[in-house]
């Protein structure tokens, strides 16, 4: 039994995946970053390795992807998330035909076609506006748990309208908010509905096209899910292994070189 | 210039002598001013130099002096300078380090640029007007627009023939007859038409020259990057225009393209994929930049940058020399019309350049100072997706502030452009 590894450096976590070769998760770990990337891709892969009892020569060939990619020193070769996630979610759900990547500074739109190659892609520019970053600042001015952001969110019948589009100044729109004498759930519903709208933007410039799939680690938050879901007018896909989409398209990657008889790297750039 | 025809001599002298003319012209401003010799500030986009030279006005060009200040890294000096006198971020870059040159008493990492006697621009950029308003408050000079009538829509151009076409040709030509009066009073000159017909003459050798040296970028390889070689010719084709100089480098550079196209000779690097820059140059990074592209085998094979910024001057027009200002007048009117035209409505010479020049992607960059070069491009990019079978990138940085440019960023777009296009090809191959 050959496996293959997926390494997803992101800016604030590291995912990893480890599948086998009927492209089944066999192992996952995540970690957070930190300031050493390099230690982190080592860790996130060996807790994966643990957490599987596969041992580190059954894998034969290791993807890096995410910010960090090319500091997973282990690895065969580096495919961007925008790839990765691209394969992840056309695994997951093989009727994706849009993605919606929210991590920790990126939010990705990405269309694929129905061979799950990348057709088009559009990411957020130069701010963390729109992105996980933008609730954990709401999260911080709150002093509510990341995990509980959603769920009280849901619990507001009415939103404010968060105007800011900058992560930092959303921090003293918020507590402006709080001033005004606002409840936390209603501020926090206007915080999942600014983000999803800045999202769907980006899901416009590709073209918006059933089914979409949303990743990445703000995946988990039933607040988001819900929001994109009202802005959209239809389900997007959720997979319980969201957060490790990037890692897992890694994965596949990896596993395509593996079956494929180990083509040089140059030549396979996909 | 020497003519040695060897081929080690001949590969890269076009980038060689394009440095070395643009060191003796800086040299040339730097001196100007201790020789009683007088300037003229200009822009790329419409320069008159064909009249101005006539005068014996030495041409500066602000956005090349700008350019400059981010290409030898130091751009962020002028950009704070300006901004703290006043300047907002969200203003263009360009006119935001020249006002801090011009603070510092025209001190320029290539020497000193002199201060004008008489400013001239189109509105083929409506920023030309305001900045050269600046100079005219500051030095109280005379500043001398020439309104060019643009396209009236995408395809909707007049040309010679047409009735509208003579309209406009009679508007632009009664501007450059009062130009030549403000240019006979600034100077003390009088007007020389056999000076023109010179000027015009050298500057019909550059445009042929011009647009024979991008044709030849059909070859495979490409002979030259567009993006880094050509940004190099185009800063020739722009300060030496209507000049013997500017005639030699020229013919010379056609011949050294057209050696290597014999030949096979592509650039440093193997190329891969044949890609078409649309926009400003990232010029905080500008090698690092088309590094970027060129590590993945990614060629500049073409660039909208070499059409609007040498005025439209590639569309080679070439001026009729036995009636010389009813000629430039037409001149002018295509070519700074056709610089608009490469800005807003550059979809369908895309388009037509997809199959010819065997492109397998088109890349955008708009960039965050100017808006001018930059809206539309979403636009035309639809369009050029919708009817080519392309690949696409749109990334966003700036030609002058580097605290807008990510390279971070930047790469991870063009790594997954690039995953995109191995794809693309794989499949085709797959298909084939």
């Amino acid at each position: 039994m050959a496996y293959a590894a997926g390494v997803d450096v992101g800016s604030t976590q590291t995912k990893a995946v480890i599948i086998n070769e009927q492209g089944e998760i066999a192992a996952r770990a995540l970690i957070d970053t930190g300031a050493n990337v390099v230690v982190a891709a080592e860790n996130a892969h060996v807790a994966a390795l643990r957490s599987g009892n596969i041992r580190e020569e059954e894998v034969e060939y290791v993807v890096g992807t995410g910010y960090g990619r090319y500091k997973v020193t282990f690895g065969d070769t580096q495919i961007t998330e925008i790839s990765c996630h691209a394969r992840g979610a056309v695994h997951m759900f093989p009727a994706t035909r849009t993605v919606v990547d929210m991590g920790g500074q990126d939010t990705k739109a990405i269309r694929v076609s129905a061979a799950g190659e990348v057709v088009d892609f559009c990411m957020n520019d130069k701010c963390a506006a729109g992105t996980g970053r933008f609730l954990g600042a709401a999260a911080a001015a709150l002093e509510v748990p990341l995990g509980d952001l959603g769920s009280i969110a849901l619990r507001a019948e009415k939103p404010v309208k968060i105007s800011t589009t900058c992560t930092v100044f959303a921090e003293s729109e918020v507590v402006s908010w709080l001033g005004k004498g606002k409840r936390i759930d209603e501020i926090l519903l206007g915080v999942h509905q600014s983000i999803a709208s800045r999202s769907l933007g980006l899901m416009r410039r590709v073209g918006i096209e059933p089914e979409v799939t949303f990743t990445g680690g703000v995946a988990k938050n039933i607040g988001m899910i819900t929001a994109l879901n009202a802005l959209l007018g239809f389900p997007v896909n959720v997979s319980d292994d969201s957060h490790f989409m990037g890692a897992l398209g890694a994965a596949l990657f990896a596993m395509d070189r593996i079956l494929s008889g180990r083509v040089p790297a140059q030549e396979a750039t996909l | 210039m020497s003519d040695g025809h060897k081929a080690d001599e001949i590969v890269g002298r076009g980038s060689r002598e394009g440095a070395d003319l643009f060191r003796q012209w800086f040299q040339r401003l730097t001196e100007a001013p201790e020789r009683g010799e007088q300037s003229a500030y200009v822009f790329v986009m419409g320069s008159l130099a064909e009249i101005l030279r006539v005068f014996d006005f030495h041409m500066v060009f602000p956005e090349i002096n700008s350019l400059q200040t981010a290409v030898r890294r130091v751009a962020h000096e002028y950009l704070n300078a300006a901004e703290d006198y006043g300047y907002s971020p969200d203003i263009c870059g360009y006119v935001k380090a020249d006002v801090a040159m011009q603070l510092q008493g025209g001190q320029h990492p290539m020497g000193r640029i002199p201060r004008p006697d008489l400013a001239v621009y189109t509105n083929a950029c409506n920023t030309y007007i305001k900045w050269a308003e600046i100079w005219e408050r500051f030095y109280r000079v005379p500043c001398f627009t020439l309104d060019v009538p643009g396209s009236r829509a995408a395809s909707g151009r007049t040309w010679p023939g047409h009735r509208d076409f003579d309209n406009d040709v009679h508007y632009v030509l009664a501007q450059i007859k009062e130009l030549i009066g403000v240019c006979e009073q600034v100077s003390g000159k009088q007007f020389d038409i056999d000076r023109l017909r010179e000027t015009m003459g050298h500057a019909n050798t550059m445009s042929r020259s011009w647009r024979r040296v991008l044709a030849l970028n059909q070859n495979v390889p490409a002979p030259f990057n567009a993006v880094t070689d050509g940004t190099v010719y185009l800063g020739v084709s722009n300060g030496f225009r209507g000049t013997a100089a500017g005639a030699e480098y020229f013919t010379r550079l056609v011949a050294e393209m057209e050696h290597k196209a014999a030949r096979g000779l592509g650039t440093a690097r193997d190329e891969v994929y044949r890609l078409i820059f649309v926009g400003v140059p990232c010029y905080p990074i500008f090698r690092r930049f088309t590094e970027m592209f060129t590590e993945h085998g990614g060629a500049f094979i073409s660039s909208t940058y070499l059409w609007f910024a040498s005025g439209g001057t590639d569309l080679d027009f070439q001026y009729d020399l036995s009636r010389p200002l009813e000629s430039l007048a037409e001149g002018v009117l295509l070519g700074v019309r056709d610089a608009m035209d490469s800005m807003f409505f550059q979809d369908q010479r895309l388009i037509a350049m997809v199959e010819p020049y065997q492109i397998d992607g088109v890349v955008y960059h708009p960039i965050k100072s100017c808006r001018t070069t930059s809206t539309g491009m979403a636009d035309n990019r639809r369009a050029v997706l919708a009817a080519c079978d392309v690949g696409s990138l749109f990334i966003e940085s700036d030609m002058m502030d580097k605290r807008v440019v990510s390279e971070a960023q930047l790469k991870n777009r063009i790594d997954a452009f690039f995953e995109g296009l191995a794809n693309r090809k794989q499949m085709k191959r797959v298909q084939a």
